[in-house]
C-alpha cells in the first residue's frame, strides 16, 4: 500500500505528544516552522503490513481560530495551505476521554475543515477508572467520524490506531456541512447521546489541589520542591562535570603529547577539545534540570506552581510561567531560555528570554570568586555574617533587581498594551511516564549539542584565530596574546574601557572571555603569564598578582561588568535558536553591554573618588 | 453576578461572557474553553496573594483565570441546597 501522511491534532493536555512518542519512538525530527517559533515535530513508523506512516505532531490548540501562530499553523497544515508542507492524507484528532466536554468542541472544529479524519479517544484507562462510560458506536454515529481508543502511556496502547492506519485509504472526507453553528450545543447533544459521566472531577485531583494550592501550605511545598531541584542540579551534576572536565583535560594532554608542536596542535587542543569541553561541561546540569522540569510538567505540578506565583510575577510584567525558566537560569541561562517554551504568550516569552541572562549563572562564580577573594577583605559583619558572603549575595540580588526592572521597562514601553491572558488549564495529576521522559530528555540534549556546539565551534575558531595570529616576533618578552589580533583589539579598546577603570590586560582578556564567563579567569592568567600546575593554584596566584596591581575601583567595576555583560556565546546562540531572530540577539547583547558599561562606569567613578 | 465575585465553592451556572473592547481575544478564548450559557461553574481555589488568580472549574476542566479575566464572565449562583 501507499505511504500515508498523518497529522496529530488536539487540545493541549490531550496526551497527543505521548501518543506521538508511542507511535514513532525515538525516530523524531524536531525543528521550527520556517519563519515562526512554532515547534515542528515529525516522525515515521512502519505499520504491520509494512506501510510507511509519516506522522506530524501539530501544536496543541484550543481552537482553529486564527488567533495565534499555533492555531494558524495547525489549520494551514491540515488544509495543505502551508508552503513546503505536504497535505496530510488523514487527520488524527486526539481527545482526552476524561475531558470530552472541552475536547469535542475542537473535534467539531476540525471536522469543519472537511478533511479525512479519525478520532482517537485517549486516556481510556483513566476514563474507565473514573467510571466514565462512553458508547463508542453512538459517539461515532453522532459525530459522523470513526473512533478508535488509545492509551498513549501504555505499551501497545496505540495498537487500535495503528491497525486503523494500516487499513485506511484516507479518502472519505468528514462532512463539514453537517456541523451546526453552535458547537457547544452540538457537544452537549453528542455527550447526552453517547457518554455517561458520574462526577465532574476526579477525587484525587480535588484532594491534591486542596493541599498544593492551599494559600500557606502551597507556597511552602513549592519552596521545598525548588530547593530539592536546585540541590540536585548543583551537587548531582558536580561529579559528572568533574568527569567531563577531566576527560577533556586528558584529551588535551594527549594532543599535546602526540601531535607535533605548532599551529595544528594548538588548534586541536585549545579550539576543538578545549572549546567543546567548555560547553559540554554544562550538559549534566541541563539534563538533570530538564529531568525535573519534564517530570513536574508531566505530573501536572508545573501549572500549579505557575498558579501560585502568577500574582507576584505579573506585578513585574511577567507571568507565573516565567518562574521556572528564570529559576533555571541561576544554574545556566541556556536551559532557562530553552524552558521558556512553556510560556504561550509571545510577549511574556520574549521578556523572560531577555532577562534570563541577568540571573546569576554558575559560570559567573569563578570570576566572582577570583575578584572577591583578591579584593574584598574577610571580616565578620554583625558577628555572624561573612563580608565576602554579603558581597556575593549583593551580586545575586543586583541581577534579580535588574531583571525585574528591565521587565518593567519592557512592559511599560511596549506598544501592544493588550491584556496578557493567563487562562491556563490545570490538567489532571498524572504519574510521569519513563519513556516520555527519556524521549524528552534526548530531544533537549540533541538540541543543545547540535545547535550550541555548531555556533560555539565557529565562534571558538574565530577567537582562536584572533588570539593566535600573528605569532609574537622572535625575542619577544611579553605574553604571546599581547602580539595577536586580540591583543591589538584589546589595546585599541582600552580608551573605550578606560573610563570604567579597565586596564589593557582586562580588555585583552575580555575577548577570549566572550566564549564563556569563566574563560575570563584563564584568559587573565594567560595575559599575566601565570603558570601554575592546576586551575585552583593558577587562580590563587592570579588573585595575589592582581590584588597588588589593580585598584579596588577597577576590581569592583569588573564585578559590576560581570553582573550584566553577555560574556557568553552559548546564551546568544540559544536565543538565536529559540527566537529565530538575529534582531533579538542584537537587542539582548546590546542592552546588556550598555547596562554593563553604565554599571561599571558608576561603580568605578564613585569608588575611585572615595 | 461576576465570576470574580462568586464565593469559593458556591455552585453557579454561566450566563454570558462580556467582551472588553472590540474583537476581544480573551473573551473569545473564554467561550471556546467552555464558558457558555448554562454551563456549570465553581471557584475551587484562589491564589495566595490577593486571592488572585482564581481556580475555576467549568464543565470537567479546571482553569486558572486572573480576576480581570474572570470578571468578563457573568454567572447565576444556584439557590443554596
Amino acid at each position: 500500500m501507499d505511504a500515508l501522511t498523518i497529522a496529530l491534532v488536539g487540545n493541549p493536555n490531550c496526551g497527543k505528544t505521548a501518543l506521538f512518542n508511542q507511535l514513532t519512538g525515538a525516530r523524531q525530527k524536531v525543528a521550527n516552522y520556517a519563519g515562526v517559533t512554532v515547534e515542528r515535530k515529525e516522525g515515521e513508523f512502519a505499520a504491520p503490513s509494512g506501510r510507511r506512516v509519516k506522522v506530524m505532531d501539530l501544536p496543541g490548540t484550543y481552537s482553529l481560530d486564527a488567533m495565534g501562530p499555533d492555531e494558524i499553523i495547525t489549520r494551514d497544515v491540515c488544509l495543505g495551505r502551508r508552503a513546503g508542507e505536504a497535505m496530510p492524507d488523514l487527520i488524527v484528532c486526539v481527545a482526552d476521554a476524561t475531558n470530552l466536554r472541552l475536547h469535542l468542541r475542537f473535534v467539531l472544529e476540525v471536522k469543519r475543515l472537511g478533511r479525512p479524519m479519525v478520532l482517537a479517544l485517549n486516556m481510556m484507562d483513566a476514563a474507565i477508572k473514573r467510571g466514565i462510560r462512553i458508547d463508542r458506536v453512538a459517539l461515532s454515529r453522532e459525530l459522523g467520524i470513526q473512533v478508535v481508543e488509545t492509551v498513549a502511556v501504555k505499551a501497545n496502547g496505540a495498537a487500535e490506531l495503528v491497525t486503523h492506519l494500516d487499513r485506511t485509504a484516507g479518502d472519505t472526507a468528514a462532512d463539514a456541512a453537517s456541523v451546526p453553528e453552535d458547537l457547544h450545543a452540538e457537544v452537549r447533544r453528542i455527550l447526552g447521546a453517547a457518554v455517561v459521566m458520574p462526577s465532574r472531577t476526579s477525587r484525587v485531583d480535588d484532594a491534591l489541589d486542596r493541599v498544593f494550592l492551599q494559600p500557606v501550605l502551597g507556597p511552602a511545598i513549592l519552596a521545598i520542591v525548588m530547593f530539592i531541584v536546585f540541590q540536585a542540579v548543583f551537587s548531582g551534576a558536580k561529579p559528572l562535570q568533574d568527569g567531563i572536565t577531566a576527560l577533556f583535560d586528558y584529551l588535551g594532554a594527549q594532543a599535546t603529547q602526540h601531535m607535533p608542536q605548532g599551529l595544528l596542535q594548538s588548534f586541536v587542543r585549545d579550539c576543538l577539545i578545549g572549546g567543546l569541553g567548555s560547553v559540554i561541561v554544562f550538559l549534566p546540569q541541563i539534563l538533570i534540570l530538564f529531568f525535573f522540569i519534564l517530570s513536574l510538567e508531566e505530573s501536572g505540578y508545573l501549572p500549579r506552581a505557575a498558579f501560585l506565583l502568577d500574582k507576584p510575577m505579573s506585578k513585574a510584567g511577567l507571568t507565573g510561567r516565567s518562574f521556572i525558566p528564570l529559576l533555571s537560569s541561576f544554574a545556566c541561562a541556556i536551559p532557562g531560555i530553552m524552558a521558556t517554551r512553556s510560556i504561550h504568550d509571545m510577549r511574556d516569552r520574549i521578556t523572560t528570554i531577555l532577562i534570563a541572562p541577568l540571573m546569576t549563572c554558575s559560570a559567573r562564580l569563578p570570576v566572582y570568586a577570583l575578584l572577591i577573594g583578591a579584593f574584598v577583605p574577610e571580616h565578620a559583619v554583625a558577628g555572624i555574617l561573612s563580608f565576602r558572603g554579603l558581597v556575593l549575595f549583593g551580586l545575586y540580588l543586583a541581577g534579580i533587581v535588574a531583571g525585574l526592572l528591565v521587565s518593567l521597562v519592557i512592559t511599560l514601553t511596549r506598544k501592544d498594551k493588550a491584556e496578557h491572558p493567563l487562562m491556563m488549564e490545570l490538567p489532571s495529576y498524572r504519574l510521569p511516564n519513563a519513556r516520555n521522559l527519556a524521549i524528552g530528555l534526548m530531544e533537549r540534549a540533541k538540541i543543545f549539542m547540535r545547535r550550541i556546539t555548531g555556533t560555539i565551534l565557529a565562534a571558538n575558531t574565530i577567537l582562536w584565530v584572533l588570539t593566535t595570529f600573528p605569532s609574537p616576533p622572535k625575542g619577544a618578552t611579553g605574553p604571546a596574546i599581547d602580539y595577536s589580533l586580540a591583543g591589538l583589539v584589546g589595546h585599541a579598546l582600552h580608551p573605550v574601557f578606560a573610563p570604567i577603570g579597565f586596564n589593557w590586560q582586562i580588555c585583552v582578556a575580555l575577548i577570549p572571555g566572550l566564549t564563556a564567563r569563566e574563560v575570563a579567569v584563564s584568559a587573565l592568567g594567560t595575559v599575566y603569564s601565570v603558570s601554575a600546575g592546576n586551575e585552583d593554584a593558577a587562580s590563587a596566584q592570579l588573585g595575589h598578582l592582581i590584588s597588588g596591581q589593580w585598584t579596588l575601583a577597577t576590581a569592583l567595576s569588573l564585578l559590576a561588568w560581570y553582573v550584566f555583560a553577555p560574556q557568553c556565546m552559548s546564551t546568544l546562540a540559544v536565543i538565536r535558536r529559540e527566537t529565530n531572530s538575529w534582531k533579538m540577539v542584537a537587542v539582548t547583547a546590546g542592552y546588556l553591554f550598555a547596562l554593563a558599561y553604565i554599571a561599571s562606569f558608576v561603580t568605578y567613578q564613585i569608588v575611585s573618588r572615595l | 453576578m461576576k465570576l470574580s465575585e462568586l464565593p469559593p465553592f458556591a455552585p453557579a451556572t454561566v450566563v454570558a461572557v462580556a467582551d472588553v473592547g472590540a474583537n476581544d481575544a480573551i473573551g473569545r478564548r473564554l467561550r471556546e474553553l467552555g464558558f457558555v450559557d448554562g454551563e456549570f461553574v465553581r471557584v475551587v481555589g484562589r491564589g495566595p496573594i490577593g486571592a488572585d488568580p482564581l481556580l475555576v472549574q467549568v464543565g470537567f476542566t479546571r482553569f486558572a483565570l486572573r480576576r480581570s479575566e474572570a470578571a468578563r464572565v457573568t454567572v447565576l449562583p444556584e439557590a443554596a441546597e
